[in-house]
């Protein structure tokens, strides 16, 4: 790691990367959950954050997001710090977070679940785009929130986040209990955010969809990194990957 | 039993249910705002009604402030003391259970009830009517002021009403209520936000208490001695719905007044059989539904 070109090569991949997660350690009440996870995320990459229930990914995110208040360790977003923010100050330094719960309101209507979230910054998506994307959601905008199928509250919980201008999305397992034909559907969505530039990070179990979107894997294991895998990793080496996820 | 039951009392005890009804609108509709957001049971409602009408007299007596002044003046000064206290206090209780807040708020109503007592002793303080007089319907007599107080609780309810459901600001406070740390997530300050809904709920408390000085008179206990309807109300319309606090206040005003009129021995009571009745019917009150379900 001393020879000049590696130290290039690790300039370059400070200089690209858009999140920096280093040493990030997360408690619930008393108990440690995550044990000094260190990753980065790379301007315009899908990554994942694979790993066992209970392993720290959906913490991961959540600490991210400062929805864990106890943390420490450092998040850079650019140049900006976020270990110490509050939730509102991390979404208006631009990312944006969609949970695993999905989160539609109840009490609200489709379009007022779709238009919640305020403008923070230029560059996301106007109501008629969003409109035009999730044709559904126009159909059912006077519904309530949460009378939508589950595919379709969960192409919801994404739709709404895009309109805030972040580029920087993290979605909590959008796969999770879906019918093969909506995670496909979400597969492609997920393709065509990264298409347009945007940069995702995905808590994922299902790992043959992960592999479908996803340019690189963090494998997650006790509140740690236990590796991180390329997508042509990913392909020549299903047995380590199974090995993690003990499947 | 009823033959001796004129239209002049009939009619005359409506109007007076309709007029507590009003205070019990008022009042419980705050309560349920800052119940649905911070899951604070307010105690202190009933002492910030009463500063309402306090700084109402305070306004008139030492600045000369008539009645239209206090009306404005009175809900801002009283709802920013309350966001005071939400600031230094309420905060700090948030993460706790929400019996804390609840003893919280009782203790700052026995303090402020007491500071008040201390100054200005407890007996009733008059407030001059400000819209003397009044119509003769031929079957009653109707005072001008009672009718305002009626048109602007209703106006100030449904108004409320209209803000929360049909406003964005109101869209941020409804899924606050069922998920503050998503609504967080989306960027919004949520920590302001609590403090000015608190402000709010507060300052109609207050608002309530402006309405009520020139009725009732001003004296430190007038709080407490609506609020113990006023927390049966909620209870009946379900704590945290908007309209079934609303709509319950008005109904048991009315309800109350009818009482009075049918069987008076009964009408201290009726409103708190029919809690009892609300409670081993619907438990969670008779207006609750989504937004009860949803958390």
């Amino acid at each position: 790691m001393n020879s000049p070109v590696a130290a290039v090569i690790q300039d370059s991949r400070v200089a690209t990367a858009l999140l920096r997660v280093e040493n990030l350690n997360a408690w619930y009440a008393e108990s440690r959950v995550l044990h000094g996870i260190s990753f980065d995320v790379r301007e315009g990459e899908v990554l994942t954050l694979i790993g066992r229930n209970g392993a720290g990914k959906t913490t991961t995110l959540r600490s991210i997001m400062g929805v864990v208040r106890k943390r420490t360790g450092s998040i850079r977003l650019g140049q900006e710090e976020l270990i110490g923010k509050r939730t509102y100050e991390i979404a208006r330094a631009g990312i944006a977070y969609c949970p695993e719960e999905r989160a539609i309101f109840s009490s609200l209507s489709v379009s007022e679940n779709l238009l919640l979230p305020p403008v923070l910054r230029s560059g996301g998506m106007s109501d008629e785009e969003l409109f035009k994307a999730f044709p559904n959601l126009r159909v059912r905008a006077a519904s309530q929130g949460t009378k939508l199928s589950g595919g379709e509250q969960q192409m919801l919980a994404i739709a709404r986040i895009l309109r805030t201008g972040s580029r920087l999305l993290l979605l909590d397992e959008p796969s999770e209990g879906l019918a093969p034909v909506v995670v496909k559907e979400i597969g492609e969505l997920i393709l065509r955010l990264k298409q347009q530039g945007f940069t995702i990070v995905l808590v994922e179990q299902n790992l043959r969809f992960a592999k479908k979107v996803a340019d690189r894997h963090v494998v997650v294991e006790n509140g740690k990194v236990a590796d991180v895998l390329t997508a042509a990793d990913l392909e020549s080496g299903m047995d380590r990957v199974q090995s993690y996820l003990g499947v | 039993m009823f033959e001796n039951i004129t239209s002049q009392l009939l009619f005359g005890q409506v109007l007076l249910g309709l007029i507590n009804g009003s205070f019990y609108a008022m009042l419980s509709m705050g309560l349920a705002i800052i119940f649905g957001l911070m899951n604070v049971v307010n105690f202190a409602h009933g002492a910030q009604y009463m500063l309402g009408a306090f700084v109402a007299w305070l306004l008139l007596t030492f600045l000369g402030v008539p009645y239209w002044g206090a009306l404005v003046i009175a809900p801002i000064a009283v709802a920013l003391l309350g966001m005071l206290m939400e600031r230094l206090l309420l905060r700090r209780l948030q993460n706790l259970d929400h019996l804390y807040g609840l003893l919280a708020t009782y203790a700052v109503s026995l303090i402020v009830e007491g500071l008040i007592r201390q100054r200005y002793g407890s007996t009733g303080i008059p407030y001059d009517n400000p819209m003397p007089g009044g119509m003769n319907l031929g079957f009653m007599f109707l005072p001008y002021y009672r009718v305002w107080v009626v048109m602007f609780s209703l106006f100030t309810c449904i108004g409320t009403w209209l803000l929360i459901e049909h406003t964005k600001l109101g869209a941020y406070l409804r899924a606050a209520n069922e998920n503050p740390n998503i609504v967080e997530a989306f960027g919004i300050n949520v920590p302001k936000m609590v403090t000015l809904t608190y402000g709010f709920g507060v300052g109609l408390a207050a608002l309530s208490g402006v309405l009520a000085a020139p009725i009732y008179q001003v004296s430190p206990s007038m709080g407490s001695n609506v609020m113990i309807v006023v927390f049966a109300v909620v209870v009946i319309g379900g704590m945290g719905s908007i309209v079934g606090a609303m709509a319950t206040g008005y109904m048991l005003g009315i309800v109350e007044g009818l009482t009075k009129v049918l069987y008076p021995e009964a009408a201290s009571v009726v409103i708190f059989l029919f809690m009892i009745f609300a409670l081993f019917m619907r438990p969670s009150g008779i207006f609750s539904g989504r937004s009860e379900g949803a958390r």
